[in-house]
Formats: structure tokens, sequence, C-alpha cells
């Protein structure tokens, strides 16, 4: 039917664009990720060599303390704005979804404003104190652009919590504590895995952060840009490009099945 | 209101949250006005260094509007017709290839500029022009383009509106314009906002993609985290704000309201 | 306009044979009732005389002299009325009807007076301004109606146009449709699983069971006259009598009945408003249930056969449940169909 032909000429846009710029350069940067020294065991010199190991290690260990800091802050300031109803409170979500659309190299630069050699807090304590390029500091950078990130998910989950189950938990005798682990959370588990993966696959692949904070210290991103630019690794560059790229997607794929929606990664 | 103590613990999260993310905004900001920021508000009130900013990096904010403009163009021309054929051909194949338009969602724009130097770096005219910039965004905003359109196409019966405007006489193509676009409008909307603000905001895959004679706003903003002074840092990320925090209220409403027409 | 079907059937890609080969003329300006229950393939027969289902190979549509079969929807000039209404909400009740006449590409004012016609036609007048979403249920199926018909198609389909409505608005709807479509003198084909709806709509039901069309005829005639098992029981909701036939008399439970004819290897049929409760009749059964309707009472009794009979009982009272009544039914009543394998 002529319809059917519509439809598929439709999609042909998307399908050339998508295969050009997608599918074919996917593929051209795998296949150069096996054509260094190593050949295909360049995968297995991540894990080898202590040098990709190391970073690996701290990418993962920094990632995860983004990820369980901004869900311990983002459910608790979800949970209270979803609950309470008052003057101020659409200011105080503007305030802490603001940061979904600054690039990662502003948030770094925020950090540095916050602790760095000028930083407010250096400024304000008398015994030099400078994190920004820490791995304290790229945990900040990662906690601010994960937040409005997790906050948003909690709570469209929270707002569809019902009621009347805390209430009918309540009538039993549960004491608040009680109905927080008994109900709301085991209610908002789904949410909370969800956006933790998304937390955690942005912090992962987080390179504009770690481009201005992390000077000192080495993660992935980073790693994958000096390799690239500087030691002409371009191999080891696709090689590790290929293997964050698996886990992030891994990562948001379980998000989306759990929660059925994606807030933009990046930062 | 704030009876118990858990209420007042979590008013005391929340509040911090709000303080840790807005006093590093504030400080760029009063930072971009101030005279000496080593001195302190005391130095006094300035748009010198706004001034300074427009000398030095007006080239690389229009470059970032024009690209986000011919990015919005990009996507709709290639996003609506495609957000209409995957809702009038479900399955797994439209399933498959929706995931897979989404994987810049999910992998690191980094790793994506990687794959498009690997492949077309070596085409000189190309990987010098902006449209290699324009691709990278494009590649990074469509899914989002696509998705707002597609949530609200997939809400409401579109396969017997369309049936109802061939009995009446329509072909393909004026049901596309009459039925199709119009009731799409809202997704449309909220794709757009999306589509501009990610691309004004665009740094990991642009950073890679871009060279010394093409700077967007952030790659400009990274280079003068650099090497300028605090005071041109900061105002140059004060006039990346007042472009892209109206632009993200904009977004923020245009997406209520379609997931309100979705439902 | 008339229609014609010849050898006309529908197997969907997953296998279901929704319309087995089926023929089916409609006279012009005959108003065509397609009945049967939920999934019979009314729909499915419908949606391929508009054009929007790709019949089988080998069917033929014909309208007049022309053959349709592959002349694609929009070019068929077919005026349809969805189950859901399909109006589009990006427009208002006077673009929606408009937009046929839109598509035929008629000028300005020409569309404006054709609007302004079946507006009144159809007593639209005081909505024209309005959106799709200010509407009623009636008021949505009344602009449905104008825009099918708008555009002055060769042939209105409709798909049980008033199934979305509640039931009390139904009853009221379904005579205003009737006049109107005889106002509108078109051609029309009317699908509805509710024998009450057909039979005050349509000059000819085609009852439909199992993706055929299995008799069709006059309401009266279908009522009076049906020829198996399936059209009695679905119009008019005929009752088996089972038991045994000998010759002309039909040996029951609750006692033996006259049969009109000799009815070996047949089943008999009767209607629970031949069935009356007298002083002294044929049949003696038991009183299970009574249930006072207003003008009538409905009476279920046992003992006469196997499955229960129902009688339409029309005096001042009623007899008490638990009694024992007497049971007669006039043969002329009675019909006799042939056996039926897996009928419904
Ligand atoms: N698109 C389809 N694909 C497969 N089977 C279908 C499709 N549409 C309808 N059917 C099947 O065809 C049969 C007839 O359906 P339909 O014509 O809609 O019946 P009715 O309108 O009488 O309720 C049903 O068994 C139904 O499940
Ligand atoms: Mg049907």
């Amino acid at each position: 039917m002529s319809n059917r032909t519509f439809i598929m000429a439709c999609l042909a846009p998307l399908l050339v664009f998508s295969l050009a710029f997608l599918a074919l350069p996917l593929v051209r940067l795998f296949l150069a990720s096996g054509e260094g020294d190593a050949g295909w065991a360049i995968y297995l010199d991540i894990l080898r060599k202590p040098r990709y190991l190391n970073t690996l290690i701290l990418t993962v260990l920094v990632s995860l303390a983004t990820t369980f800091a901004a869900l311990a802050v983002s459910t608790t300031a979800g949970m209270f704005l979803v609950r309470n109803r008052f003057r101020g409170r659409g200011t105080l979500l503007s305030v802490l979804t603001l940061p979904l659309a600054f690039p990662g190299v502003v948030v770094g630069f925020l950090i540095i404003l916050l602790g760095g050699r000028q930083g407010l807090v250096n400024q304000l304590t008398p015994n030099h104190v400078v994190f920004a390029y820490s791995a304290l500091g790229l945990f900040l950078g990662y906690l601010y652009f994960s937040i409005p990130r997790v906050l948003l998910t909690v709570m469209a989950a929270a707002e569809k919590l019902d009621p009347s189950l805390e209430e009918a938990a309540r009538t039993m005798g549960a004491s608040p504590y009680r109905v927080v682990v008994d109900v709301i959370l085991p209610g908002l588990m789904p949410s909370l895995i969800a956006s933790g993966a998304i937390a955690f696959a942005t912090a992962m692949g987080a390179f504009g952060t770690a481009f201005t904070l992390a000077t000192d210290i080495d993660v992935i991103p980073m790693v994958i840009y000096t390799e690239f630019t500087l030691s002409a690794n371009i191999a080891m560059a696709a090689a590790l490009s290929i293997v964050l790229g698996i886990i992030t997607w891994i990562l948001l794929l379980i998000a989306r099945s759990l929660s059925g929606s994606t807030v933009a990664a990046g930062g | 209101m704030l009876s118990s103590k858990t209420k007042i613990l979590q008013l005391i999260v929340t509040l911090s949250a709000c303080a840790f993310l807005l006093v590093p905004t504030i400080l760029s900001v009063m930072a971009g006005v101030t005279a000496n920021y080593f001195k302190g508000i005391s130095s006094g009130l300035t748009l010198k260094w706004i001034y300074r900013v427009w000398e030095l990096y007006a080239d690389s904010i229009f470059l970032s509007l024009w690209l986000a403009f011919a990015c919005l163009i990009c996507t709709l021309i290639i996003g609506l017709p495609a957000a209409y054929g995957l809702a009038r051909n479900p399955g797994w194949l439209s399933r498959l290839l929706e995931e897979f338009i989404s994987l810049p969602l999910a992998v690191p724009g980094l790793a994506l500029a990687l794959a498009l130097l690997q492949l077309y770096g070596s085409m000189k005219g190309f990987r010098a022009s902006w449209t290699f910039i324009l691709v990278g965004h494009v590649l990074y905003t469509l899914p989002f383009m696509v998705r707002s359109i597609l949530a609200v196409l997939g809400a409401m019966d579109l396969k017997t509106l369309e049936e109802g405007a061939a009995t009446l006489g329509a072909s393909p193509w004026q049901r596309f314009r009459d039925i199709v676009v119009p009731n799409a409008m809202p997704g449309i909307l909220a794709g757009a906002l999306t589509v501009v603000t990610l691309s004004i905001g665009e740094f990991n895959l642009t950073w890679m993609l871009h060279t010394p004679y093409l700077k967007t706003l952030p790659v400009g903003l990274a280079d003068s985290y650099a090497s300028m002074r605090l005071e041109i840092a900061s105002a140059y990320t004060l006039v990346f704000f007042v472009l892209i925090v109206p632009l993200l209220m904009a977004m923020q409403w245009a997406s209520a309201r379609a997931q309100r027409i979705a439902k | 306009m008339t229609l014609r079907l010849t050898n006309t059937a529908k197997t969907y890609p997953d296998g279901t044979k929704a319309l087995l080969s089926t023929e089916l003329s409609v006279a012009k300006g005959e108003i065509v009732s397609l009945l049967g229950p939920s999934g019979c393939g009314k729909t499915t027969l419908l949606r391929i005389i508009a054009g929007l289902e790709k019949p089988d190979a080998s069917s033929e549509i014909w309208f007049d002299d022309d053959n349709v079969t592959t002349l694609p929807v929009e070019r068929r000039q077919v005026g349809m009325v969805f189950q859901s209404y399909a109006l589009f909400p990006n427009m208002s009740v006077r673009a929606n009807i408009g937009y046929g006449l839109k598509m035929q590409r008629l000028s300005k004012p020409e569309i404006d007076a054709r609007v302004t016609e079946v507006l009144e036609m159809c007593q639209l007048q005081p909505f024209a301004g309005r959106a799709i979403t200010a509407l009623s249920g009636g008021q949505r199926q009344r602009v449905a109606l104008a825009r099918a018909i708008a555009p002055r198609p060769r042939l209105l389909l409709l798909d049980e146009p008033l199934s979305a409505l509640d039931a009390s608005l139904r009853e009221t709807l379904r005579d205003e449709l009737a006049i109107l479509l005889r106002k509108f003198d078109i051609t029309a084909i009317f699908v509805t699983h509710d024998q009450d709806e057909a039979m005050a709509i349509a000059d000819r039901v085609a009852v439909m069971s199992h993706g055929r069309v299995v008799q069709s005829g006059t309401p009266e005639d279908l009522y009076r006259n049906p020829t198996s098992a399936f059209v009695a029981g679905f119009v008019g909701n005929a009752m088996t009598l089972r038991g045994r036939v000998k010759g002309s008399t039909l040996h029951l439970d609750g006692g033996v009945l006259p049969l009109p004819k000799d009815g070996t290897g047949q089943t008999v049929f009767v209607r629970a408003e031949d069935v009356r409760i007298v002083e002294d009749g044929p049949l003696r059964g038991k009183v299970e249930t009574v249930t006072f309707l207003g003008t009538h009472y409905r009476i279920g009794l046992s003992g006469i056969t196997a499955e229960g009979l129902a009688s339409i009982h029309s005096g001042q009272t009623a007899p008490k449940v638990g009694t024992t009544v007497h049971v007669a039914v006039e043969p002329a009543a009675l019909m006799l169909l042939p056996e039926e394998a897996g009928a419904a």
C-alpha cells in the first residue's frame, strides 16, 4: 500500500543519518581499538596495566560515592518536596533542577569557585583548604550534576506512591521509621535503582567536569582524552571508550527498564 | 506543619542541597561583575568584564546560537518524520531502531566524538567545517526530539485518526500535515526546546570536534577557565547563565505540558 | 450507489480467518445492517469495503460499475463513522466537518455553505465553533456523522456508532440516527452487535457468524423465518426445546407438544413471548424465577426442557415461585430448524 511506502519514507532520513554517523563510526572505533601493537589483547591490558586498572578503580569508587550521596540527598529532598506544600517550594525545586542544563565544564568551574585556590572555602578558613582538584572536588562536581537527575526521577515516582498505603501502615501501628522502611522505600525502589544507575553512568562518563578539575588525578574519560591527544595511542583510547560506552549503556538500559524514562546523560 | 523531627531534618537536607547548588552559582555571578574578586565586592561593581567577554568571545556565542538553530532544523527534519514512522510501525524493528538512536544518551560524548573522528577525521574539508560539529550535536540531541514527539503520538489513537482522514480523501502526506503534525505539537515544542538547550550547552563532543577557528560557547568557557582571569571566566559564565536558564525553564514547562497531554 | 462484493475474504497476517468468502449486495439507497456477536468479522468486512483493509486475492468489490478492489481508501469516496469517532482533536467542529470538502479542493465559500447545511441537518449549529474536547458523547457522535456525510460520499459506513454511549442515550440516538439516515437518502452499511439497533435502523439485516453472512433479510423476515439455529437464537432470542421428535410430536420432560409438521431430524425453537402460562396446557413446569419488567413479567420455568424455559407473562399478577403451572405453545409459533453442529 502507498501508505506503507510513506511510513517507510519517513524513517529513511533517520536510517541514513544513524547509519552514517552512528553505526559506521562505532564500528570504525571498535576496529581501531584492535589496530594497536597489542592487537585485541589491548582489552586485557586495561586490566593488566596498573595505570589503567588504578584509574578504572578510582573512577568506579568516585562514581559509587557520588551515586550513594546523590541518592541520599535527592530522596530526602524529593520526598520532602512531594509531601509538603509551602511558599517557596517552587523556588526550591527550580534551584534543585538548575544544573540540568549546565555543561560539565561549568560545573567544574563552580567547584573551583567553592574549593579552588581563590575559592570561598579557602577564603573563609585560615589554613588554606583547597580541595577542588582532588578526588573530593571531583566527587562534589559529580554530585552537583547528579542531584537534579536523581531528584526528578525520585519525585516522579514518589508522586505515584499511594498515600493510603502509608495510612494503612499507620493504622496498623507502624512508627514513622517503620513506614519509611516498609512502605516508602520499597515503593521507591525501582526508581532508586534506576536513578542510581543514571547517576553512576553519568559520573563514569563525565568528561567536562573532569577536564576542569582532574589536573592531579586520573579518571577514565581523562585517560581516554590524554591517550588520544597527547600519546596518540589511538587504539587504547578507542578500547577504553568502548569499555566505558558498554558499561554506561548497560547501566542506562537497566535504568530505563525500571523507570521508563531517561534524564540526559553528559556532564 | 513542620511538627516532627523528621520533617526538620528533611528540610535541613533540602536547604543544604539548595545552598550547595546555588552558592557557587551566586559566587560566579558576583565574580563576573566585581571589579577585583580578590579584594571582594568592596572593589566595586562593574560591567567591564562582560564587555571584555563580548570582545573576546562574541564569535563563539554566535556560533553556538547558529549551531543550536541548525541543529533544531536538522532534528526536526529527521526526527519528526522518524517519530511518526516509529509510532505507526510498532514492532521489534522499530524498538531496536529507537534503542539504537538512543545510544548517544548512554555512550559518553567523548567516545562518540572519537568514533566520528576515526571515520571522518581524514576528510579535511568536512573535518574543518562547522557541519562536523553540527553532526555531533544532531547525533546527541536527536533522540530527545524523537522520544518527545513519540511520547505524544503514542498516547493518541493515531491510526484511527488517520483512517478517519483517509476516508475523507486525505493522502498520506495530507494526513501527516493536517493530523499528525498539529497533534504532535506539544511534543515538538518540548523536543525543540530540549534540543536548543542541550546544543547550546554541549561540551563533551564539541571539545573533541572543534577546531581553533570554530569555538562554541562551552568550548570558549573551558578556554577562559584555563587561560583568563577569574573575573572574565565568571563574566562569561554569567552570559551563559543568562542564555541557558530561561531556556531551561521553558524546556521544563513544555516537557511537563507534553507529559500531561501524553497521559 | 449499489455495492457488490463477490468472493470477498480476509485472512490477517497472523493467520486469523476473520472473513470467509462472502457475497453481499446492497441496493441504491438501502440501509443494511451487519449484525452479529463480537468477533464475527463485522468490522473487518466494513473496513474492506472502505478500503482500510486489503482483502485476500480473488476478492472483488464493485461500486456501481467500478471495480474498486485495489483503489486506496482516500479515493473511494466513502464516508465512515468510527466506533471511537476518530474526530480530529486539533480542529473545531466546523473544521472537522469541512475537512473532507477541503480535500476535494472546493472553494472556501462552497465549503462554508455545505458545512452550514450539514450542521443544520444534524442540529449542530450551536457547537460549530467548539473544540472536540468540549462536546458530550452524543454530540461527538453527531459530529462524526456530519463529517462523514458532508463530502456526499457514495457510500456511508458506520461501525457500531452508538456503542460508545451510555444505555439511556443510546436508545434516543438510535431513533434519531434512523431518521437522519433516511433524510440523507444514502446507501449505508451499519455495523452493530445489538439486534434492537439493527432492527430499528436497517431496511435489511445481514446476520454474521464466524466470519460469514449466515442470513440476510428484512427484520420481520429474520424474526419469523430464521433459516438456522444461530439466527433464531441471535435475532429474538429463541430457546431450544430439547426433547425427542416423533413424527409431528415433540416429547419433552414436561409433556408432549404437537408440531406444525413432521419434525424428524430437526431441532425445535420457541420464543419467550410464545410460551404462554394458561389454565390447562399440554406442558407442566415449575416456576423458578419471576422478574417484574413493568409491562410484563418474565418467568423462568424448569422441568419442561433440560435448559429451562422463559415465558413472557402479561397478566396483572404472576404465579408464585415454586408453584407448578400449565404451559401452552401454539404449533404455528414453533420453529423447526435443521440440526447445526457447533452453532453458537
Ligand atoms: N488486525 C488484526 N489482526 C489479526 N486478527 C484480527 C485483526 N483485526 C481483527 N482480528 C480478528 O478477526 C476477527 C474478527 O474481528 P472483527 O472484524 O473486529 O469483529 P467484530 O467487528 O465483528 O467484533 C476476530 O477474531 C479478531 O480477533
Ligand atoms: Mg467491531
